[in-house]
């Protein structure tokens, strides 16, 4: 039987960049759906009922749902190339623990970062950088997450990177200015095409943000 | 590296401590239990989980490994010689780890909502929405059982570790609010596997007694109704 692969995704969201990342490192072959989350398709509402929520990926009809699932997913398939997660039990227990830091805390402290205003967003922003900062002193020297290669916390996070832009905007400040090495290891990862093929454009990204502000009314 | 020494820091009415213990067990494992006492964490808690400062957290030589979920699978990955807990399957595997994650993160949040109610309809919709996850958990056993007694098959695995650390607060909140949520009649297949899981060697001796935790819990749910002044 050929293999199919889908990935039903929405290219802002950065938990489908992951998704995509994770498959180009492993130079597998997919077939990307674009999903209107206003208008969900049948497709992802039978694959995913429990949350309609994308990223899914499609492998042989079989549907593996939420992001860092599927991308352990790949790399237990897919094992000849690239591996995303350490051998080594402890650097795999960082390396996900340092994922779900991301989901926890990252996620939510720049939607706070954008969504909000005034004093509000002083706080947010304040909470937002001392995350990120949590997150460089992890990375220490070392190029990657990792260590020497591109890994499992490193997909976790990268996404973000192409957010940055507009919460800079939204919010009036340089998170290069207060990460400047986090702000590196963006940069170095982005050198990587599973990476800067994986990321939409930031400018597009705060384009769609404004259009979402004006629809809430904000 | 696996004869190193084994501390775990836990309490031990929190289901999700029981997870790390019950893996530990299935692998017969000896360890140090250190109870905490969350109102006044102790100087190794604080330094082993700097970041979220909560257990259960596993100790390891020196080396700190943190969240409930991720230390079952490191004593599964350290301990590979003993009986495998994660399925083998990348699929099955990925299937388990799904469900894990919407037991913890809608599953378990809508049972406390029965305890934080605030009035009877408030508390009539909790039980609603826990009496619907539960059917999807009740399907989900199906599929992944494949017939057999455990969501891991033969044996109690990760899927069951993941759901089966609730049942004592289950137990609890049935008790405490006169109805029925895992039963006979609504989840037959769960009803089996619950008695199955919790008679489990590996399981019996670290599953509280359920009028202990009713104690405990009444204490607790009282600081939920009149939160203390922050």
């Amino acid at each position: 039987m050929a293999e199919t692969l889908t990935l039903l995704d929405y290219w802002p969201s950065m938990f489908g960049m992951r998704c995509r990342i994770a498959l180009r490192e492993k130079d597998i072959k997919f077939e990307y759906q674009e999903q209107d989350l206003w208008s969900k398709s049948p497709l992802l509402l039978e694959m995913n009922p429990i949350y309609k929520k994308i990223p899914v990926l499609i492998h042989n009809g079989k549907p593996i749902c939420e992001s860092l699932i599927i991308v352990e997913y790949i790399d237990e398939t897919w094992k000849g190339k690239a591996p995303l997660l350490p051998s080594d039990p402890y650097e795999r227990a960082q390396a996900r623990f340092w994922a779900d830091y991301v989901d926890k805390k990252i996620y939510e402290g720049g939607r706070n970062v954008w969504s909000t205003t005034g004093e509000d967003q002083g706080e947010a922003k304040k909470e937002y950088i001392e995350r990120l900062k949590v997150l460089e002193g992890v990375l220490g020297d070392k190029p990657f997450f990792g260590g020497d290669s591109f890994g499992f916390t490193d997909i976790a996070l990268i996404p973000y990177y192409s957010w940055f832009y507009s919460y800079e905007i939204c919010a009036n400040f340089s998170i290069e200015a207060e990460c400047p090495k986090l702000i590196s290891w963006a940069k170095r990862c982005m050198e990587k095409e599973s990476v800067s093929e994986s990321l939409p454009d930031p400018e597009k990204i705060y384009m769609l943000l404004l259009e979402l502000k004006k629809k809430a009314g904000k | 590296m696996a004869g190193d020494a084994v501390k775990l820091l836990g309490a031990w009415p929190s289901p999700v401590v029981m997870r790390a213990r019950i893996a530990l067990n299935l692998k017969s494992v000896g360890y140090e239990f250190v109870e905490e006492n969350l109102g006044n964490k102790s100087q190794l808690l604080l330094q082993s989980n700097p970041v979220h400062k909560k257990i259960p957290v596993l100790i390891h030589g020196d080396k700190p490994v943190c969240e409930s979920l991720i230390i079952v699978q490191y004593i599964d990955e350290v301990w590979s010689s003993g009986p495998g807990i994660l399925p083998s399957d990348p699929y099955d595997l990925a299937t388990a780890r799904f469900w894990a994650a919407y037991i913890d993160d809608k599953w378990f949040p809508s049972l406390t909502g029965i305890a934080k109610a605030q009035d009877d309809g408030a508390k009539k919709a909790a039980i609603e929405q826990v009496s619907e996850g539960l059917a999807l958990l009740e399907d989900a056993f199906r599929k992944c059982s494949k017939g057999k007694t455990f969501f891991g098959g033969d044996r109690v695995g990760y899927l069951d570790i993941a759901f089966g650390c609730f049942l004592g607060w289950l137990r609890v909140t049935e008790k405490m609010n006169g109805v029925e949520l895992i039963s006979r009649s609504k989840t037959p297949q769960l009803a089996q596997w619950a008695e199955r899981f919790c008679a489990d060697p590996a399981v019996k001796d670290v599953m509280p007694e359920t009028d202990k935790l009713a104690e405990f819990a009444k204490v607790l749910f009282a600081k939920f109704k009149n939160p203390p002044s922050q």
